[in-house]
Formats: C-alpha cells, structure tokens, sequence
C-alpha cells in the first residue's frame, strides 16, 4: 500500500514516557502528522488534486475525484450538466449505481422503466436512465465496455454470508447492499429509498429460456460516462457482483471522475453527442426539460 | 356480468372452494374490479390463488413483510436466487434481504413476468405519446392503495406482473407482447410469513398486456388444513 503512514504503537499502560500520545499536545501532534498522505484508495480534494485518467479533461476541471476500494462505496450530489466518468481500472470492479434526485429523492432510478421503456435490457451508449416519472436522470453517453447488468441487482449481507462468510461493510466481502444503504443514510436516505440498483462493468445475458449467462468484465481499463439530466444524489457501490462464479471474494478499484460538461446536454438532444435518439428518450428529455422549466431552472 | 359468469364451468358447489387451487377453509373471495387496487394481508400458510377471469390480464403486485414493510419483494433478488427471469411453480418471492415471502405452488400458465414493472400516466407519455397522460395507471393504483398502509413512493420498486409475457431477445430487446394466459387460468401463492399483498389490476390499453380491454380478477384465499365448510 503506497503511503500508508507508519503510526508508532501507543505505549503499553503505565509506559507513558515511551508513547507520543500520552498526553494532548502529543496526541494532537501525532494526528495533525498524518496530514497530506496519498492512499491508495480515497477521494481526492480538492478534486483538481487527483491524478488525470488519461483523456483530455484536465484534473483542473474535476468536481470530484476519487479512487473506491474494493469493497467500497462512495455518493456525491452532482448538479444537471456533469459528466460522470466510471473506470474499471484493473478489470475487477464492479460499479452498482442508484441514483435519487437532489430535491425529491421518492424519484429516483426505476430499473424497470429503464429496460421496458426503450425496449432493451442491456445497457450501453444512448441508453437512458429513467425515474418513476417519466423523466430521464442520466444518459450513458460512453462505454467501451458492454458488459453491464440491470436484471440482477446488488449482493445482499445474506447472501455473502452464504457465499464467502462475511458480508459486513467493515469486513473483506462487503454486501452491496450494506454499502448503499450507509451511502443513503449519509442523505438522510434509508432502506425504503433502496430500489434495485443497476451494475456497470460485470455484464450478465439473459438465455432464450430466461436464464443467466455470466459475462464477467471486459478486462482493465474499461469505462463509462454518463451525463446527468437533474440534480441527482449519487449512490456507488464497488464490491463482487453477485453472480460472479468465482469462490473468493474478488473486486478492484473503481476509479471515480466527474466535470461539468453542460454543452454535451445540447448535443446529446441534438443527436451530436451518441446519434439518433430513440422516441422514448427524446420524450423523456422533453418531460424532464419541461419540469426543470416549470421549477424557473431553465 | 357477474363472476360466475365468466366461469360458467366452476360455478357448482362451493365457487371459491372449487375455484381455488389449494384446498382449505376459504378466508376471503373477492372480485378486482377491471382497472382497480387491491390489497390484503394473506397470513402465514394461507394460499392465494388469483383467477384471470377472462384472459390474459396482467395482475401488478407488490409484496411486502406485513410486520415490517421496508422488508419487501426484489425482483433482482427473486430472479438472481432462482437463476431465472420468468416466474412459475416453485418460484420463491423474496425480499430484498433474501427472505422468502410467498411462493408460487401452483400455476396454469407457466410464464410471469418480472422485469417489465408498472405503467403511469408519466411513463405512458414515454410509450405512447404525450395524449394518454390522462390515462389511470398502475402506479396510481399502488400509491392510492399503498397509502392505505402507511406506504409511499418510496416502497415502491420494481412488481410482479402474474400473467404478463415479457421475453428477452438475444440483443437484449425486450418487450410485451402477447398473453399467455387463457379465460379461468390461475396460479396460487403460498404466504411463507404474513404478507401485504398489494395489487393493480393493469388498466393499460396501450399494449397487449391486457389483450386492450383490462377485466376483473378473482382473489380466493384459503387455508388449507382448516377444512372446507363448503
């Protein structure tokens, strides 16, 4: 692990003058010494001060920027206009997404509606992620990986007590499940606001007679952009999907960038940005314009 | 029209006792009345069998623990445990913590749908154009009859739909499309804790999910090991 501080021991009972922190001025110290450390996994802030994923946006333009554990979760409120920018850096992540908008979280990801309503289950570029209200929250406006999942769902700690005996956020095989419901809590959020969730970069097929292929990742490197058309509380949970066949619990780091990047609105409603659109998004770009018109933001 | 009506060959003796697919002490025998909400708790044991009275009408339906209803059905976790989108005998319904809360025992169709959730007046203005936002739909029948039970937008995610057919293509298209589902066919539900069951009978009539005209469902609950008092 790069940078992990090394922390002397505090001292054994009674053997105060050999402990640093022993006293509050040692102990304030000795904290206010761990500063400034780089770990391999966290969020960088400011977020400028993130290493650049290998594109053109520059890490000035970053409004959050981070590197999820494996087993990890992390949530942020992004404003309409941001392109969010999932990274499977080591081929073993798996991203599973909910999203709930800012000001009225009961609306909020509808799985369902996000397959039924533009008649393809399996997610990729120009597919729309709906709410319950006939409005779209985000766009997938990039993807080189293809292999996603929004049938399935997320691990749950049942589950992962079964399959690798630990399921505990705090353990080594965190359900995903357990993560989104602390990232919802940090909102105020609860298990009610916990419909199924949708998985990037752990693709999963449907059989003609309804069963499951699993696809697994499509290898280091792999990402996905999506833009957001609200407000939107964002959930992200990194942990084993729960249909990966392999017995030990395995996940990798997510990495985590998103800009603002307004413009690319326009252009995806232009056909500029993915192509065509089909009629059921255009429409959901309409009702959701029409929403945001109506509340004085547009 | 009356129920027996439409079931002109299950009207001698007792219809409920006859009509319901698990025998026992009939506990409750009501009609949904086409595009209408229902709900009920169906205890520990009992078996609900609901009646397509006459074809190929989808049945929303949500399920929740009747003691805590943040604990309530996950299609993801139903399908994943399963290994299968489709619902028919032997389907356990669990929640989104993995608990089971009903399963299928019987069933005359063979294929419900799991993936295709509900329709709205806001959703139908994404399928069918801006004109039918007038139109009733399901997620006015959940919210109206959840609300009954102190449940709100939030309890609400993605539903069964008893006698809908969504297939998956190969390329991931997927799509309603033709029932099924015949006149009289029914499925039954096992309660494995005390349930809240929650419906919608679909008034879509904007696709085949209803064969264009929604009609009235049948809901029998019996208790088996209770005995007929027929």
């Amino acid at each position: 692990m790069t940078g992990t501080i090394s922390v002397p021991a505090p001292g054994a009972p009674g053997d105060q003058e050999a402990s640093g922190t022993a006293t509050t001025a040692g102990a304030r110290a000795h904290a206010r010494a761990q500063h400034g450390q780089v770990a391999e996994h966290m969020r960088y802030v400011p977020p400028s001060t993130a290493p650049g994923d290998g594109n053109t946006t520059p890490t000035s333009a970053f409004t959050w920027a981070e590197t999820v554990a494996p087993g990890g979760y992390t949530t942020a409120v992004l404003a309409r206009g941001t392109r969010l920018r999932l990274t499977d850096r080591d081929g073993d992540a798996c991203a599973s997404l909910l999203l709930h908008r800012a000001d009225g979280p009961h609306e909020r990801l509808n799985v369902a509606d996000t397959v039924k309503v533009p008649w393809q289950a399996y997610l990729s570029t120009g597919h729309p992620l709906l709410s319950g209200f006939g409005r779209v929250l985000a766009t997938v406006v990039a993807d080189s990986s293809g292999r996603h999942d929004a049938l399935t769902g997320t691990s749950t700690r049942e589950g992962n007590l079964a399959r690798y005996g630990a399921a505990a956020p705090e353990s080594a095989a965190p359900a995903g499940r357990e993560l989104l419901t602390l990232g919802a809590l940090k909102h105020g959020l609860g298990v009610r606001d916990l419909p199924p969730s949708i998985s990037f970069f752990q693709g999963v097929r449907v059989a003609p007679d309804g069963s499951f292929e699993w696809l697994g990742s499509a290898g280091p490197g792999a990402a996905v952009d999506l833009l957001l058309h609200v407000d939107a509380v964002v959930l992200l949970a990194n942990t084993a999907h729960p249909l990966d066949p392999r017995p030990a619990f395995t996940s990798s780091p997510l990495e985590v960038r998103a800009w603002a990047a307004a413009a690319d609105l326009d252009r995806l409603a232009a056909g500029d940005l993915v192509g065509p659109l089909g009629p059921e998004h255009v429409q959901a770009i309409a009702n959701t314009d029409a929403d945001l018109l109506a509340r004085g933001v547009l | 029209m009356t129920v027996q009506d439409l079931i002109p060959s299950r009207s001698a003796g007792d219809p409920a006792a006859v009509t319901a697919l698990v025998p026992g002490e009939v506990v409750l025998d009501e009609v949904v009345a086409a595009r209408a909400p229902w709900s009920a708790v169906v205890a520990a044991g009992d078996v609900l069998t609901i009646v397509d009275l006459a074809g190929n009408q989808a049945v929303d339906c949500l399920l929740y623990a009747a003691a805590d209803t943040s604990v309530r059905y996950s299609a993801p976790e139903t399908i994943r445990s399963q290994g299968r989108i489709f619902l028919t005998t032997g389907s356990v319904l669990r929640a989104d913590t993995g608990q089971a809360l009903m399963t299928v025992v019987a069933d005359e169709v063979g294929v419900h749908d799991t993936l295709g959730g509900a329709c709205s007046k806001e959703s139908n203005t994404l399928r069918y154009g801006q004109h039918t936002r007038a139109q009733h739909g399901c997620m006015e029948n959940f919210l109206a009859e959840g609300a009954r039970h102190g449940l709100s937008a939030r309890d609400l995610a993605s539903n069964i739909n008893w006698f809908m057919n969504v297939p998956v293509d190969p390329d991931g298209a997927l799509g309603i499309v033709d029932g099924l589902s015949a006149p009289g066919k029914r499925l039954a539900l096992r309660a494995e804790i005390d349930t809240l069951v929650l419906v919608s009978n679909c008034p879509q009539v904007n696709n085949p999910c209803n064969a264009f005209d929604p009609t009235p469902v049948r809901m029998i609950v019996t208790r088996p090991g209770a005995g007929s008092r027929a």
